[in-house]
């Protein structure tokens, strides 16, 4: 064969290759390529054989050519042929491009799957590696779904070279991460674990990795490799370092296998036989002891070797957390390191000791090191390792150091990289709150906090600190001397000027005594700051100045001043503005009384998880954080009740939802501090000794929907009691008297607050029993369009059309508000008899109707028989969460089916006659309710819908008029007539109807007009 | 404005460096080389945005010439002043290659320094521009100062192309009407678009300072002198027979467009030596110079019959030059088998194509070729998507129908008229893209 003469070279490889390194251009080198794959493909025609060797070479450019960058769409089968030769390079190549080449969904997938049966069943070690390689490469499911039971067999095979277990375990170990599905736990496990008493280091430590992850998946199966690890850790440990001839690695024995092994140990609890354990102990004691010997070499890959296996013996004591004194030693072992010169190595010491500090055991070893720590924050050149150093102060903190570590991290504050503030600040607060001995510190601490870092401190930190100064009577007077001398400072953070606006407001009267912070001073003071501040943090300041006014009546023509003027009365922000109206007209109209009630001290916040704590979990996710309390449950006395951190479940902690929930429910000033207008609600707050938990409640559930009615709805019903009143009721505790209050307080300014509590009186009837409004209805009788009804919600207009016994009645309902109508329907109520005798079909609406729209509705009317009820209208909507519910009586009468009937004098008298019956006749005579004009009169009996008749009656003065009602079932003829008597002021009206009920109805509806 | 212009060799190596405002900074020159030239995919665009920076490149064979700048500047003239500087270096030192350039760097940059002023394009005019930068440098002794002022007048005055005082003992003038004609046919011979550029290219060696005035039969001149009245009735008769429409045209600096404007007459005082003296762009009546008919076939999936038949649609006494038929292969030929009557046809496994080249061939003639090209079976179900047929090739005429109709030359102030010069006319159409879909 010519190929053996050409040997292994393939001269036309390397030519090719350096051909296309030669190309002055990507030009040239498209060229080359195309000229080599014509050529190729000329060889790979199928006319004539190829002999092994060309073949491998011409795969071997395609595989050049595809790493190149250009596609490939040919050879494949070529290479799949490669597979079943005999020769290890030309199975090498084929194997290489299937690798690199071949898709999961290849036609050829299964030739490749065949061709790779072959090899793994063959007795050839290389060829089966060469398949397992293969295999691993690929990863597919494809490869995985005809293997799955081919590789395990291999491993555990008792015949099988150490070099293919190798393979094979590792092999697995892919096949499982790719589709650990297809890999079926079998009897093949249990002879697995058996693999790490191989007398092969190589298997062993594949086999270790294909354990370890398989133990985390199930570790009950895995059980029985605890005792073979230890045994084979300890026998590396003690072994001396040329025991193991190639597994030595610069005087360390097999560092990779002690690693591994060290991390399947971590998979499980400690052993729990003592012998094992034990055993275990002494290998981690000599990893620790061999630490402390001398290097015996200089090289960085000994010391690396060497550290590693120390670092995960480190890790596992963690773990096991069991062995005090090892605890300490690996703690004090971890210390050397911090001094150490290696960057890596202080890093992996700072992130050990970190855990380690969770350790009761190891915590004041840890402790001992505190001074390091320090040390490392502020000369340390890498920011990593910075952040290492201030994560495990914070883990190391407890009360005894407390003060230290914040002091040290508030001065490392100042220096340190944007990155990590927000975190560093978010820590600072935790500790000093968690740790707090007193609480001027803890003020003294936060207030310098937002000094240093203002733009990193979050609404969280200072909403706590809010929280827990209103909590604790002993530290207001305090807090409210710091903070007046910490807004002195020229230039303050706004968070600061938001926690000094809040405290001066409630406790300013605590220093008001000193003649250096007069009520004068504090106003002076705070309001210096005020144009510097966005518009929430104005809103905060102008609630403190009418509290100002309750605390210190001597500042109240000052603060009324600042409040009248012009940049908040008329600012175009509609918050400032409307707190600066009302707030304003509060201090002028009421008592000092009512401000003393409306104004009083926030009572104190209920206790909950810290917010802070919740954020800086949120932030790091969790598990990160080293869960404090859950760790060091004896030694974390509670504080008090202000740090009392009860144990939510974790989920809870770190759910957004709750997370919402703790903002609101402790409700920090500004969501607390509701809007004025809000009425009710913002009473109850400050007046209130109830529960916060049920003022929370209608401040959320209304605060926004209350706001809209009170908008909308003009100035008389400024605080939109109307609507308001339903509400109130939602708390039962709420004392009546909050609501009489005021009124009272607004019932001496404006007329229009007698409106309102009109109003308020009213709306309740309207909304609960919904009487059927028919103010309106005679109007409809003798005229088809117009208003029905009216309040000041909703309009109702009608437009009615009506042919014989059918008519169609058009409905707008118009939205006299700004704000839309929710679940708006409409129903038609026709009680018996009238069900029978009137068809009312009204056709569906739309649910919701928009502020300023108008709605329209059909109604499609059909008259049956005569009838004498009418129809009610019911409408519901919800209105501002509020349901409303409104019924009207649909003016649907009798006479709205007349059809006018002219006819002569001779007719009428005819007809007159003949509907003679005495029960055909009704007669009525009655008083005028409205002036007796002629032409009106005529109007309106023409608009009730018979035909008048001139020149029947000889009595020009009296009306005559005739029409015929039309209904499904029959038609009945109607004369009248209306003799006026001017002097009398009455009228008398006659109506004759062949059907006595007809007649009836009639004269009623009829004598209602004039 | 342009801030600078780089020139780099197809390694990307800098060969010539030269920035004009303080906004380009050195890194500019690495952003393009790193982002274009050894850009990973091809970058076809010619202006690229690269950190707020524009870089405009042409390339002449493996040489790139980058303009560079930061404002919003005309691309177009950026553009225009690329091909002039091409053209100028071309008219120095020959081809544009990497030795020719390293070879003359101090002359390329000499004439950096004068077509270029603080980036804004200055007197590109080869001939002008020989006068004061030679290859050889500026021999004092042979310069007068005299003659020094002289050609710093001329150049910023007036007549900035032509220098006062040319003699020549023949006045002769060269003028070729270069065209290009662009294709792209449907298979069944629909024609889907068309258009000819075209280029009038004089070459003068007139003594003094001739003006001269060119005529040719634009369709909107024509139509003029006909109204008019005052020409005869053979330009009455031609305009209804060759008229062409030209569609747009630009003029060399020379030509006065105020005249043109009015008058539509071509009248202009001509730089020494070689110039274009218009382009222009005509896309009716075209006379397509050979008709391409394709035939391919589809023999199972190994194999492809391919039939093509160009057919000359000239004049029988002329004959067509340097004609070349590209005919697209599918990427997965594994063999060609060609034969053909006239000419060579060659499978060109480096560029997927058959190549078939016939020297010579004569107005109103056809030729064939037939090519059985066999496929090797691949896995890709990808159907070729059949790149159109392409065509080379030069003819002795103007395909869009452009004639000279005449070229006067006055010269009041020296003793030779009109008849004295030797005029040259030629006409020379080659194929753009000339392309057939098949």
């Amino acid at each position: 064969m010519p190929a053996v003469s050409k040997g292994d070279g393939m001269r036309g490889l390397a030519v090719f290759i350096s051909d296309i390194r030669n190309c002055k251009s990507k030009e040239a080198e498209i060229k080359r390529i195309n000229k080599e794959l014509a050529n190729i493909r000329s060889k790979f025609k199928g006319d004539k054989a190829l002999d092994g060797y060309s073949k491998k070479k011409y795969v071997c450019k395609l595989l050049f050519i595809f790493l190149l960058g250009h596609d490939i769409d040919f050879g494949h089968m070529e290479a799949v042929n490669l597979l079943s030769s005999n020769k290890y390079t030309e199975k090498q190549i084929g194997y290489l491009f299937i690798s690199v080449l071949v898709n999961s969904n290849s036609d050829l997938i299964r030739l490749i799957n065949n061709a790779i049966k072959n090899d793994l069943s063959s007795r050839n070690p290389t060829f089966m590696n060469l398949a397992l390689h293969c295999i691993a490469n690929v990863g597919s499911r494809e490869m995985a779904e005809a293997f799955a039971a081919d590789v395990p067999r291999i491993l555990v095979a008792g015949d099988t070279m150490d070099s293919v277990k190798q393979s094979a375990a590792l092999c697995l170990l892919r096949l499982n991460r790719t589709s650990p599905d297809l890999v079926p736990m079998g009897e093949w496990t249990a002879r697995v674990v058996h693999l790490l008493n191989d007398q092969h280091l190589g298997v062993v430590t594949a086999a270790t990795s294909l354990i370890t992850t398989l133990a985390q998946k199930n570790p009950d199966d895995f059980k029985t490799s605890l005792s073979l690890a230890v045994a084979r850790l300890s026998r590396i440990v003690t072994s001396a370092s040329t025991d193991l001839q190639d597994y030595t690695y610069y005087f360390v024995a097999a560092p990779w296998l002690s690693v591994k092994l060290l991390r399947l140990l971590q998979c499980y609890p400690p052993p729990e036989d003592a012998a094992i354990r034990g055993r275990l102990t002494e290998c981690l004691e000599t990893i620790l002891n061999k630490a402390q010997e001398p290097p015996k070499s200089k090289k960085v890959q000994h010391s690396n070797a060497k550290n590693a296996v120390l670092f995960e013996a480190i890790s596992l004591i963690i773990h096991h957390d069991s062995e005090p004194t090892l605890l300490v030693r690996a703690c004090n072992q971890l210390g050397q390191f911090l001094q150490h010169r290696e960057t890596n190595l202080r890093y992996l010491a700072l992130e050990s000791m970190c855990t380690l500090a969770s350790s009761e055991f190891s915590h004041e070893a840890v402790k001992t090191h505190i001074d390091t720590v320090i040390n490392a924050l502020k000369t340390e050149r890498d920011v990593s390792v910075r952040q290492r150093a201030v994560d495990l102060l914070y883990a190391m903190c407890d009360r005894s150091n407390a003060k230290q570590i914040v002091a040290e991290m508030l001065s490392y504050l100042e220096t340190a990289d944007y990155s990590i503030r927000e975190e560093i600040v978010l820590k600072v607060a935790i500790l000093a709150e968690k740790y707090a001995v007193d609480y001027t510190w803890y003020v003294d601490t936060i207030l310098n906090l937002i000094r240093i870092a203002g733009d990193y401190v979050s609404e969280e930190v200072w909403y706590r600190v809010i929280q827990i100064v209103i909590n604790r009577d002993d530290v207001q007077g305090y807090a409210a001397k710091t903070v007046f001398e910490a807004l002195q400072a020229p230039a303050c953070h706004e968070n600061l000027v938001k926690v000094g606006g809040y405290i001066l407001g409630e406790f300013g009267n605590l220093i008001a005594g000193d003649p250096r912070s007069s009520p004068l001073v504090q106003f002076n003071l705070l309001h210096s700051k005020f144009h510097l501040c966005s518009v929430p943090t104005r809103a905060l300041l102008l609630s403190a100045y009418i509290k100002f006014i309750n605390l210190f009546p001597e500042v109240k023509g000052t603060i009324q001043e600042v409040l009248r003027s012009d940049s908040q009365l008329r600012n175009a922000d509609v918050e400032l503005q409307q707190r600066a109206v009302e707030y304003l007209r509060l201090s002028c109209i009421a008592s000092t009384d009512i401000l003393a009630t409306v104004l009083e001290e926030m009572p104190p916040f209920p206790e909950r998880e810290s917010s802070i704590l919740a954020k800086l979990k949120r932030k790091k996710g969790p598990g990160t954080v080293p869960d404090i309390e859950e760790n060091r449950k004896e030694r974390n006395a509670n504080v008090d009740g202000g740090t009392n951190h009860t144990t939510t479940p974790p989920n809870a902690k770190t759910s957004p939802a709750s997370f919402v929930g703790d903002l609101l429910a402790p409700a920090p000033p500004p969501t607390n501090r509701p809007r004025p207008v809000s009425s009710s609600s913002f009473l109850q707050t400050p007046l209130t000794p109830l529960p916060s938990q049920a003022c929370a409640i209608p401040l959320a559930a209304s605060a926004g929907a209350f706001y809209q009615v009170a908008a909308a709805t003009a100035s008389p019903d400024l605080l939109g009691l109307g609507s308001s009143t339903p509400l109130s009721s939602t708390p039962p505790a709420l004392p009546p008297t909050a609501a009489s209050l005021l009124i009272d307080v607004f019932s001496e300014s404006s007329p229009g607050a007698a409106a309102a509590m009109a109003a308020a009186a009213a709306a309740p009837v309207a909304v609960s029993a919904a009487p059927v409004a028919d103010d309106n209805f005679s109007r409809f009788v003798c005229k088809n369009n117009g208003v029905l009804y009216e309040n000041q919600l909703l309009q109702i207009g009608l437009k009615c059309e009506y042919r014989q016994n059918l008519g169609r009645m058009y409905v707008f309902f118009g939205n006299k508000t700004s704000t839309q109508f929710l679940s708006f329907d409409t129903s038609v109520v026709c009680q018996e008899p009238l069900a029978s005798q009137l068809n009312v079909q009204p056709k569906p609406v739309d649910p919701t109707v928009d502020g300023g729209a108008q709605l329209q509705q059909i109604i499609n009317i059909e008259c049956v028989s005569d009838f004498v009820e009418a129809a009610v209208l019911n409408i519901q909507f919800r209105y501002g969460g509020i349901l409303q519910n409104i019924a009207v009586k649909l003016p649907i009468t009798l006479n709205k089916f007349f059809q006018p009937t002219e006819m002569t004098s001779q007719d009428f008298f005819q007809r007159w006659k003949q509907l003679s019956a005495p029960t055909q006749e009704v007669q009525n005579i009655f008083k005028a309710k409205h002036s007796m004009d002629t032409e009106v009169t005529k109007a309106k009996i023409i608009g009730f819908g018979v035909a008048l008749l001139d020149g029947v009656d000889p009595n020009p003065s009296n009306f005559v008029g005739a029409g015929v009602i039309h209904t499904k079932t029959t038609q009945v003829g109607c004369l009248l007539r209306l003799e006026p008597n001017t002097q009398a002021q009455m009228y008398r009206l006659t109506l004759r109807t062949s059907r006595d009920t007809v007649s009836q109805r009639l004269c009623d509806l009829l004598s209602d007009q004039f | 404005m342009i801030g600078g212009l780089f020139i780099y060799n197809h390694k990307g190596e800098v060969l010539i460096s030269r920035v004009y405002r303080d906004d380009i900074g050195r890194n500019a020159v690495d952003a393009f080389r790193v982002n274009v030239i050894h850009a990973r995919q091809q970058v076809r665009s010619p202006v690229n945005n690269i950190a707020r920076t524009s870089f405009f490149h042409v390339k002449r064979s493996n040489i790139w010439l980058a303009a560079v700048t930061k404002q919003n500047v005309n691309a177009a003239m950026v553009f225009e002043f690329l091909y002039k500087m091409c053209d100028v270096m071309t008219a120095y030192f020959g081809k544009i290659s990497e030795e020719n350039i390293k070879n003359n760097f101090v002359l390329i940059y000499e004439l950096l320094d004068e077509i270029l002023d603080f980036g804004y394009p200055q007197n590109s005019e080869t001939g002008a521009l020989k006068t004061f930068i030679t290859q050889q440098g500026i021999k004092s002794q042979h310069h007068t100062k005299e003659e020094q002022s002289q050609i710093t007048s001329q150049v910023t005055g007036q007549i900035g192309w032509r220098r006062e005082g040319i003699k020549y003992r023949r006045n002769e003038l060269f003028l070729d009407v270069l065209e290009s004609v662009n294709l792209l046919m449907s298979p069944q011979g629909q024609v889907l678009s068309a258009h000819v550029s075209g280029r009038v290219v004089m070459k003068s060696y007139l003594s003094g300072m001739p003006e001269c005035k060119f005529g040719m039969n634009d369709k909107i001149v024509i139509d003029k002198q006909g109204k008019g009245g005052t020409t005869t009735d053979e330009a009455g008769k031609s305009s209804g027979k060759q008229a062409i429409a030209i569609d747009d045209c630009t003029f060399h600096q020379c030509v006065r467009l105020s005249k043109f404007d009015t008058e539509r007459s071509i009248s202009f005082i001509p730089p020494d030596g070689e110039y274009e003296l218009m382009r222009y762009r005509t896309t009716k009546d075209i006379i397509l110079p050979f008709r391409v008919i394709p035939l391919v076939r589809e023999v199972g999936r190994t194999k492809l019959e391919v039939k093509v038949v160009i057919k000359s649609n000239f004049k029988p006494s002329l004959l067509a030059q340097k004609i070349e038929v590209r005919i697209p292969t599918p990427l997965n030929t594994s063999g060609v088998q060609v034969i053909c009557m006239k000419g060579k046809a060659k499978y060109k496994a480096s560029e997927n194509a058959i190549v078939w080249k016939i020297k010579r061939m004569a107005g109103m003639k056809e030729s064939q070729i037939s090519a059985e090209i066999e496929l090797l079976p691949t896995n890709d179900k990808k159907k070729w998507a059949r790149p159109p047929i392409s065509m080379n090739f030069e003819v002795p005429f103007a395909p869009s129908g452009l004639k000279v109709r005449y070229l006067k030359v006055f010269e009041p102030k020296l003793n030779y008229s009109d008849h004295d010069v030797i005029k040259w006319v030629r006409y020379i159409g080659r194929s753009g893209i000339y392309e057939t879909r098949c």
